[in-house]
């Protein structure tokens, strides 16, 4: 019994000892790297962020201009939109601008049409339906799962409380 | 008898030290624009080297850097006894598929990125056992591969932390018998696995620090050595992050390593290629050893290298379900005598 207690304690004090040993180690780790550019990626994703919103305003108002309605021409700008972020996914330049942009070229609806179109692109090899059509998904089906969760959320509360 | 091939907690100590007796080293163009491109036997200037997908290439580059190494040194594959091949690659595909192609005895192997040091264990000890003349030690890694396997699909918009290192695309073959131009392979430090808690897999590199650490300092006691008895103390793929950790630990037990260490991951690149912390992956030790390093010791420039491969022993699989990284090294003396 006394002996059990003991090793019990032993073994509760040498977990005690590995955990601050690694606790020293990652403060170790955290001095020796490299500090993130939180300012410049600021600034790039805001600039990219910009220019492409800019530009999807720009189409909006040129549909708008030669007749269509607010929302038709919303609608266009945003297929527009898909359409160029899958193009520029397919020429290899868009994973480019995400390495410049980080969240300035994935938040737009660009990136989320690169999400999809890179990994449909990657797992060609792997054959039409378990490679394109299973791994399309893979990065951009999360943002579906738990888009539409949140908007069935806001939707109850506004009907409870509207 | 027995105990003499063995000193101290976990070295070995070769009776009969066997001898590289050739290498072959193949890599991509992004490492056939570093540093060390002059050393490399071929550089492939499409990653897909000629085929549909970028496994193939990979598996085909293993192939030929160990065909490559067997003719370099006048030989053909009837004459080598036993191939120990791995790669990063799930089921390791691409030595599995080169060993079909090649036809020898055939073990595979997973070390994660320290396979290389693995296998040139795992042979020498065969060698010096009397097991065999001439065993083959190959490995390979594909920065596409890799990326499609653990990270993101290539084309993915995506920013890397700084702490990231780029997988090096190429293969490298060393062939060890019981004699040879090359060096000896005198001693062998087989790694433990070390885990200190790391769980980013974008931060491999302080993963494996320590147990680099851990091996180096483990094969000086055991050997009875200081770090001046080398030339060159060179780690696998730590980059520099791992490298700068690995140094202060070892400084924490009063092994001062300023002087002569490097690492692979360090040396294949230019800091101005864009690849962060620095280079990773099976090949990143391979090519370098069976290029620059040893290409440097037959020239009389290192007489004693102490080498490691390092590994980081995770799989997307178990970073997802939050473990932490464990990593381990194996330590390698090369020697001109």
């Amino acid at each position: 019994m006394g002996t059990n207690e003991g090793g019990l304690l032993d073994k509760q004090f040498q977990k005690a000892k590995q955990q601050a040993e690694q606790q020293k180690y990652q403060q170790m780790v955290q001095s020796v790297k490299p500090k993130q550019t939180w300012l410049k990626n600021a600034i790039a994703a805001f600039m990219v962020g910009g220019a492409i919103t800019a530009f999807a305003q720009v189409i909006q108002n040129i549909l708008q201009a030669v007749g269509l309605a607010q929302k038709e021409a919303g609608t266009t700008t945003l297929v527009i939109m898909i359409f160029l972020g899958a193009f520029f996914t397919g020429l290899g330049i868009y994973d480019n601008l995400g390495k410049f942009a980080g969240a300035g070229s994935i938040v737009p609806i660009t990136g989320f049409a690169n999400s999809i179109v890179s990994p449909a692109l990657e797992y060609k090899r792997e054959g039409f339906v378990y490679g394109v059509a299973a791994k399309m998904f893979t990065i951009a089906g999360p943002v579906l799962v738990y888009g539409f969760l949140i908007s069935v959320i806001i939707g109850l509360i506004a009907f409870f409380f509207q | 008898m027995g105990s003499t091939k063995r000193i101290g907690q976990r070295t070995i100590q070769f009776a009969d030290p066997p001898s590289v007796v050739a290498t072959a080293s193949i890599v991509g163009p992004k490492e056939g624009e570093g540093p060390l491109a002059d050393s490399f036997d071929k550089i492939i200037q499409d990653t897909y080297y000629g085929e549909k997908s970028w496994e193939k290439a990979e598996s085909k580059m293993l192939a030929e850097a160990v065909n490559m190494s067997i003719k370099k040194a006048g030989l053909t594959p009837g004459d080598v006894d036993y191939l120990f091949a791995g790669d990063l690659l799930n089921q390791t595909i691409s030595a599995n598929y080169a060993a079909r192609q090649l036809s020898m005895p055939f073990f595979g192997l997973y070390g994660a990125c320290s396979t290389m040091y693995e296998g040139i264990i795992l042979a020498a000890i065969l060698i010096d056992g009397g097991y065999a003349e001439r065993v083959a030690a190959a490995t390979s890694s594909h920065h596409d591969t890799a990326e499609r396997q653990y990270r993101y699909p290539t084309e993915m918009g995506t920013q890397r932390p700084m702490t990231a290192q780029w997988t090096v695309t190429g293969a490298g073959a060393m062939l060890l018998g019981k004699s040879g131009p090359g060096p000896k392979i005198t001693h062998a430090t087989v790694g433990k696995v070390v885990d200190q808690g790391v769980k980013d897999p974008s931060d491999m590199g302080s993963a494996m620090a320590p147990a680099a650490a851990d091996t180096i300092i483990t094969h000086l006691q055991d050997t009875g050595r200081s770090p001046e008895y080398y030339d060159l103390i060179v780690t696998g793929d730590l980059a520099n992050i791992g490298k700068a950790l690995t140094e202060q630990l070892a400084q924490q037990q009063n092994i001062d390593l300023s002087g002569n260490y490097t690492d692979c991951g360090v040396l294949i690149y230019d800091p101005s290629q864009d690849v962060h912390a620095g280079g990773s992956g099976c090949a990143c030790s391979a090519v370098v050893t069976c290029s620059y390093l040893l290409e440097e010791m037959i020239a009389g420039k290192y007489k004693r290298i102490l080498g490691l491969g390092t590994g980081a022993l995770m799989s997307p699989l178990s970073s997802q379900q939050g473990e932490s990284i464990p990593g381990i090294g194996h330590a390698v003396v090369f020697e001109m005598m």
